[in-house]
């Protein structure tokens, strides 16, 4: 392989993972919250579509961009109202959810099929960019790339090392205790809530902006689902998602490489070589540990409705 | 010390008045359902005072205080905080007022450190290393010295409840509400609580006191509110009273005194463990290091200690909670059973109660009748339904019922959830279950946890039948006054390594003190004991 087809690849690779990364970061934080939201895949579609849509109309992409955000964290709204106040069932009210996006988004997205999106500029240092191989890579990237790998940094530091995070563990752990020490499980599940929508959301409209810019019905293709299973096979934590999620787009783009070379692979092993690898690759991790402790949020899933 | 304050005190004041009570409360009334926990209770408490609640089990205690806590909202009544009418809301709103509280069933975050778990209750903390040093040296002025760094997943009862009061106290409240904080503590851990109160209470702080120790209420209490089935019935000055009688107004009658056991006769081996190592399975536990003892039908063997010093571990590897590899490291009734888990050693004739009643002896959302299926499933079903994994829940109705008149349950309705439960009762239920089975090997941790006078001797007489009846019973536990009231032979655990058992009547509490030496406290727990049987007028 020369240079410029591997330095392809790794470009190709970045862009693959960026949105799970993206959306699993949410969904990680809402998770820890407690709160189980299974409809990250609607989240993530109402974001590609919003984003779409907002850019092609404005003509800005950064504008796609706050859609997005914007988007995935409105369509997360209904499903607080129902699991945190109504204290609906969360399984499936998350289900519903992706039902929800997936239907909603390709209602709105009709009138934009086939037209040409506005693409998300990649950065361009002069000096840095010009690089070869290494200027690409490190510093050609677009601002949602960048800001990814941010995000995973400052959620693992606000979840492990400030006041925020250590509360949002505890509500995610025991919420009664949470509860009976003075602390409002509702407002913090909502927040957290809020910013799993926000980050789905983002994600979608990577694919819409900057993974393929344009806008297909249902082109987030089972990538909330994928994501979601990153956030359990890195047993919550933001570093082996970052792993995992690069991981799972190396794997994948790999595969599609090996098959454009004409290899006497069976197309169908190949595409499920991701998910074999990223699962392996993340049990492996995990039990390396000294000792297996389940690190899943003890309350996951489970409505908080306080004594009376 | 102030002045007691005596009957009647704080009833039909004005609002407007400023008052001589920190927090008053009059007239509450708590219903669940058609169930009525509290009926007209008033309550009020002076700055500076130390104040008992007494009740026997599911009298209301809990409930009254989880209303000033603000975690129930009462039915009808109001709250009144410096003489201005308050609703507490929620927790939240309590602790603005300055209201701590150390629950009977822990609030704590297993899967957080020890200072993380401190840290949530102190909106200022962000330094957590500074915290954890302040933690570290704290808790050993309080006598209640924890380990920082550790996770409450790893701690046992005994560690937890130093943890909840630390928590408690570093809050500076100026209402300190414990609920039953000396159940799980060792004299010499109670006795500094009691010093560390009295300075509290000396520097304006007002403390109700929950606790089924009489001994230590009269020591330690300038007034008390006695609660029997949910109402008031006497306001008293826990000083000028003895604990029997203190006792006879909360029970409304005489509590019995243990019936001596017949002389025991050495039957055949029930239980042997020989030579058990167990690997410590976390930085801060506490790995068990050659753990050999022989359990023979008919008597009843106390394992004495200070908590954390291996007890939880050595009673996960009797139960089969954690298994070893060595089948004949653990025996029960000649089967090697090392490598079995609980369900398989249960079969052979063995039961099991943990220390924790909430979360691992009873699942708290499942129904009683539901929680009995648990550690019985096997005997409910004939053979074919076994086999098609049918349950006869009739069975498991009678069981529940069985149980609970035997042990004197008292609940809500007749098949109330785990939860619901006080904590006393649930205490009787989760004991009882297992007595009900008539085991041939019964190990038990703390039977008495948090149970009143009355149900405690009811327990320990069980404890004491079962074992006349041919059972070997293994009871580990921190009260010395229980293990010499039933126990046959006594051995000492500490430090993961447990001492031969010696026969009841040749232990002293000196030789127990002694042994416990290795582990922290251990003499001073033994002065301590004794000074509370000194106060107590009893000698051994
Ligand atoms: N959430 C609830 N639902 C129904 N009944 C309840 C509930 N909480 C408590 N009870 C009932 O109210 C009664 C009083 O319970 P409470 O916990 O206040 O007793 P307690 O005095 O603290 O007893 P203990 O000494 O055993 O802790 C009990 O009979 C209990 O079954
Ligand atoms: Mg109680």
């Amino acid at each position: 392989m020369d240079q410029s087809a591997l330095l392809a690849v790794l470009l190709t690779i970045v862009t693959a993972s960026t949105p799970l990364l993206l959306a699993a970061l949410g969904e990680l934080v809402t998770e820890r919250a407690g709160v189980l939201n299974l409809g990250v895949e609607g989240m993530m579609v109402m974001g590609a579509v919003a984003g779409f849509a907002a850019a092609l109309t404005t003509g800005s992409p950064h504008l796609g961009i706050l859609a997005a955000a914007a988007a995935g964290a409105l369509l997360a709204v209904p499903f607080g109202v129902l699991t945190l106040n109504l204290v609906a069932n969360q399984v499936a009210t998350g289900l519903a959810l992706t039902l929800l996006g997936l239907g909603l988004s390709g209602l709105i997205g009709e009138r934009f099929v086939g037209q040409p999106g506005v693409r998300l500029q990649k950065l361009q240092i002069p000096g840095l960019t010009d690089i070869p191989f290494v200027g690409p890579l490190l510093f050609g990237q677009d601002i949602l790339v960048y800001l990814s790998i941010v995000l995973a940094v400052v959620v693992s530091w606000v979840v492990f090392r400030s006041r925020t995070g250590l509360i949002l563990r505890a509500v995610g752990d025991n919420h009664a205790s949470a509860h009976a020490l003075g602390y409002s499980v509702i407002r913090v599940r909502w927040a957290a809530v809020l910013f799993g929508g926000a980050l789905s959301g983002l994600g979608g409209g990577y694919l819409s902006l900057a993974y393929t810019p344009q806008w297909i019905e249902n082109m987030t293709a089972g990538r909330g689902w994928i994501a979601l299973a990153l956030v359990v096979f890195s047993s919550w934590l933001p570093s082996r998602l970052v792993i995992g999620a690069y991981l799972f787009g190396a794997v994948t783009i790999l595969g599609f490489f090996v098959q454009g070379l004409g290899v006497g692979v069976p197309a169908q092993l190949l595409s499920s070589l991701p998910y074999i690898v990223t699962i392996a690759a993340l049990v492996v991790i995990s039990t390396r540990r000294g000792r297996a402790r389940a690190d899943t949020p003890a309350c996951l899933g489970q409505p908080f409705v306080p004594d009376r | 010390m102030s002045a007691s304050v005596t009957a009647e005190a704080g009833a039909g004041r004005g609002e407007a008045e400023t008052s001589e009570f920190l927090v008053e409360a009059r007239g509450i009334v708590k219903k669940f359902g058609a169930f009525t926990a509290n009926d007209q209770v008033d309550l009020a408490i002076r700055p500076g005072e130390i104040h008992a609640l007494l009740g026997e089990n599911g009298a209301g205690k809990s409930t009254l205080v989880k209303m000033l806590y603000g975690s129930l909202q009462p039915t009808a009544g109001r709250i009144f905080w410096k003489g201005e009418p308050v609703v507490v809301t929620d927790p939240g709103r309590a602790r603005d007022l300055g209201i701590g509280m150390v629950f009977q069933h822990f609030s704590l975050f297993e899967a957080l450190s020890v200072t993380e778990n401190i840290a949530l209750a102190l909106p200022n903390a962000s330094d957590m290393n500074a915290l954890a040093a302040r933690i570290a040296s704290v808790s050993r002025d309080y006598g209640l010295p924890l380990e920082p760094r550790a996770t409450v997943a790893d701690l046992s009862v005994g560690e937890r409840q130093r943890i909840e009061i630390v928590r408690c106290l570093l809050q500076e409240p100026k209402l300190l509400i414990m609920d039953e904080p000396t159940a799980v503590l060792t004299p010499q851990e109670a006795d500094q609580l009691f010093l560390t109160l009295e300075r509290l209470a000396s520097e304006g702080c007002a403390v109700l006191y929950i606790s089924h120790r009489l001994e230590e209420v009269k020591r330690l209490c300038h007034a008390s509110t006695i609660l029997r089935h949910g109402k008031v019935v006497a306001r008293v000055d826990p000083s000028k009273e003895t604990a029997a009688s203190l006792a006879r107004l909360m029970v409304g009658a005489d509590v019995h005194a243990i019936r001596p056991k017949h002389a025991r006769v050495a039957g055949p081996t029930r239980l042997y463990v020989d030579q058990l190592d167990l690997p410590a399975n976390g930085p801060f536990a506490v790995a068990l290091q050659k753990v050999s003892l022989e359990l023979r039908a008919g008597e009843i063997l106390a394992i004495a200690g200070v908590a954390g010093n291996g007890q939880s571990e050595l009673f996960d590897a009797l139960s089969g909670e954690r298994r070893v590899d060595r089948a004949g490291a653990v025996v029960i009734e000649g089967e090697p059973c090392g490598h079995l888990g609980v369900g398989e050693r249960r079969e052979l004739g063995a039961a099991f109660v943990p220390e924790e009643r909430l979360g691992h002896g009873a699942v708290p959302a499942f129904r009683l009748s539901e929680n009995v299926v648990l550690t019985r499933d096997s005997i409910f079903a004939d053979a074919a339904r076994r086999l098609l994994g049918f349950l006869d829940f009739r069975a498991a109705d009678e069981t529940a019922a069985r149980v609970s008149s035997a042990y004197d349950v008292r609940k809500g309705k007749p098949d109330p959830e785990a939860r619901s439960l006080s904590g006393g009762n649930l205490q009787k239920f989760v004991v009882g279950r297992e007595l009900d089975r008539k085991p041939l090997v019964l190990v038990v941790n703390q039977p008495t946890w948090g149970v009143d006078a009355g149900a405690a001797a009811l327990i320990r007489q069980a404890l004491v039948d079962l074992a006349a009846d041919g059972a070997g019973v293994l009871v580990i536990s921190q009260d010395l006054d229980e293990i010499f009231e039933i126990a046959d032979r006594i051995a000492v655990i500490s430090r993961g390594a447990l001492s031969p058992g010696y026969d009841a009547h040749v232990m002293t509490l000196e030789k127990v003190g002694l042994l416990m030496g290795g582990a922290h406290g251990g003499s001073e727990a033994i002065e301590g004991a004794l000074k509370l049987r000194e106060a107590d007028g009893r000698a051994y």
